[in-house]
């Protein structure tokens, strides 16, 4: 299973996922530079991506504190999701999504080992 | 503002979870601390990003959310007086001629001391910026992210772009001596006091203020004077509202900030320490909670409370080199005991 993240430098990476695990997590350990501030718990809105619109409708649903967060993102659109509220599934295997320029973090966080 | 100085044992930046427990380890070995924080209030991210949110890994406490573990941890420290220094950010580090610290903050605040603790998490909490190109320029002169003195607006044609409390709050106070004022939000809910969203919408009925449904993409003007926000409505189009003021309220970010500049050994934001003491290779600087790494560091407050905890062991060394740190507890050390105030 993998997920295709583009970059605001234009970069593209391919990266292997896990079932049951969060985008963001997946993006962050990695090791590609997302703030994703509040570490998942839907608190921030520094892991703000747009998600290629035809995989939108195999996506679950925003909640409503979601798109509360995302008053705290820019150039929110109708494919702006929040990553971390993302979870990994056999149906999302190839989801493609473009990380919007706020979310990048100044520099990476340190490269933990991502099992598969 | 006038500098003004203090001195103490130990200095440290950033009063989130780790550096209130810090206070805490450094008050059992009988060393009082100073706290410097960029917040207007303790707590750091559990107060600023989760204060309701759930916590379930804080040994012995099965659930609380960000802010009761920052009440909690406040109540525990509260026998060892801490002073703490709100809204201040630390600026600049220098060595005094005595071998001492000395930081010194963006209000021209100054505290000495033999030791400094840097407990700055993922760094300072500052004002999200839209990223709009050539945003820099306006700043400071027709884009703002804070509003010091109501009466600098006084007669201007304000964009207030967001939908949070700030946003709304400032919509509602400026209103009445705005020449004209623009609330730009995304959508037609906010994420604020319902009280506040009420009296927005009055004041939209008076005409005092004009709700527009969109996002701002663009900023159009000269020599850093704004003259209209462009912006981008949800179904794509676009127009432009006539300003000379934007003030955008996104929320806060945490960037690294000045400590950048303190010439510590930075590794990709992140501060090396041993893990003995969890000094930073500087004697007398230490580093604990998120802002440090080591090989197998795991950003947990857990970690920093146990980095805490043997920085305050070396910390005492360097205020009392002539003086053992005898190794007690709590529950049995009447010494201790007494330093709490419990005995």
């Amino acid at each position: 299973m993998f997920v295709v993240v583009r970059m605001p430098d234009g970069s593209s990476h391919r990266l292997e996922a896990l079932e049951g695990w969060r985008v963001m997590e997946v993006i962050r350990d990695w090791g590609l530079p997302i703030k994703a501030e509040c570490g998942g718990a839907c608190a921030c809105a520094t892991c703000h991506v747009w998600v290629d619109a035809k995989w939108l409708p195999k996506l679950n649903p925003s909640t409503h504190e979601e798109l509360e967060m995302l008053d705290g993102a820019f150039h929110v659109d109708e494919r702006s999701r929040l990553c971390c509220q993302i979870i990994m599934s056999p149906e999302l295997d190839g989801l493609e999504l473009e990380l919007a320029p706020e979310s990048l973090a100044d520099a990476p966080p340190a490269r933990l080992a991502v099992g598969g | 503002m006038a500098a003004n100085g203090a001195s103490t044992d130990v200095i440290i930046i950033g009063a989130g979870p780790v550096g209130l427990f810090a206070v805490f380890q450094l008050g059992l070995a009988r060393l009082k601390a100073h706290v410097v924080d960029i917040l207007d209030k303790p707590g750091g991210q559990c107060a600023e990003l989760y204060p309701e949110k759930p916590i379930y890994d804080i040994p012995g406490l099965p659930v609380c959310t960000g802010q009761e573990l920052t009440d909690r941890l406040l109540e525990q420290i509260r026998p060892f007086e801490p002073v703490f220094h709100f809204g201040e950010m630390a600026a600049a580090l220098t060595k005094t001629e005595h071998g001492q610290w000395q930081l010194s903050t963006d209000t021209g605040l100054t505290i000495i001391a033999p030791v400094l603790v840097i407990a700055a998490g993922g760094g300072s909490f500052v004002p999200k910026r839209p990223p709009i190109p050539g945003i820099e320029a306006f700043e400071g002169n027709s884009v703002f992210y804070t509003v010091r003195r109501i009466e600098e607006f006084r007669g201007r044609q304000i964009v207030i772009a967001g939908g949070g409390d700030s946003a709304l709050d400032w919509t509602v106070n400026l209103a009445p001596i705005a020449g004209s004022l623009t609330l730009l939000h995304r959508r037609p809910e906010f994420r604020a006091a319902p009280a506040t969203v009420s009296k927005m919408r009055e004041l939209e009925a008076e005409g005092l203020v004009r709700f527009e449904l969109g996002q701002p993409v663009g900023l159009k003007g000269a020599d850093g004077e704004l003259e209209a926000v462009a912006i981008k409505r949800m179904d794509g189009s676009t127009g432009e509202i006539a300003a000379d003021t934007l003030l955008p309220f996104f929320g806060l970010t945490m960037k690294l900030g000045p400590i950048a500049n303190f010439g510590l050994n930075l590794n990709e934001n992140l501060i090396p320490v041993d893990t003995e003491k969890f000094e930073i290779g500087t004697k007398g600087i230490f580093a604990i909670g998120d802002i440090n790494t080591y090989p197998g560091k795991l950003k947990l407050i857990l970690s920093g409370f146990h980095e805490a905890a043997l920085m305050a062991q070396a910390a005492h060394r360097y205020v009392h080199p002539d003086k053992p740190l005898r190794f007690q507890y709590t529950t049995s050390s009447s010494e201790l005991q007494r330093l709490l105030k419990v005995a």
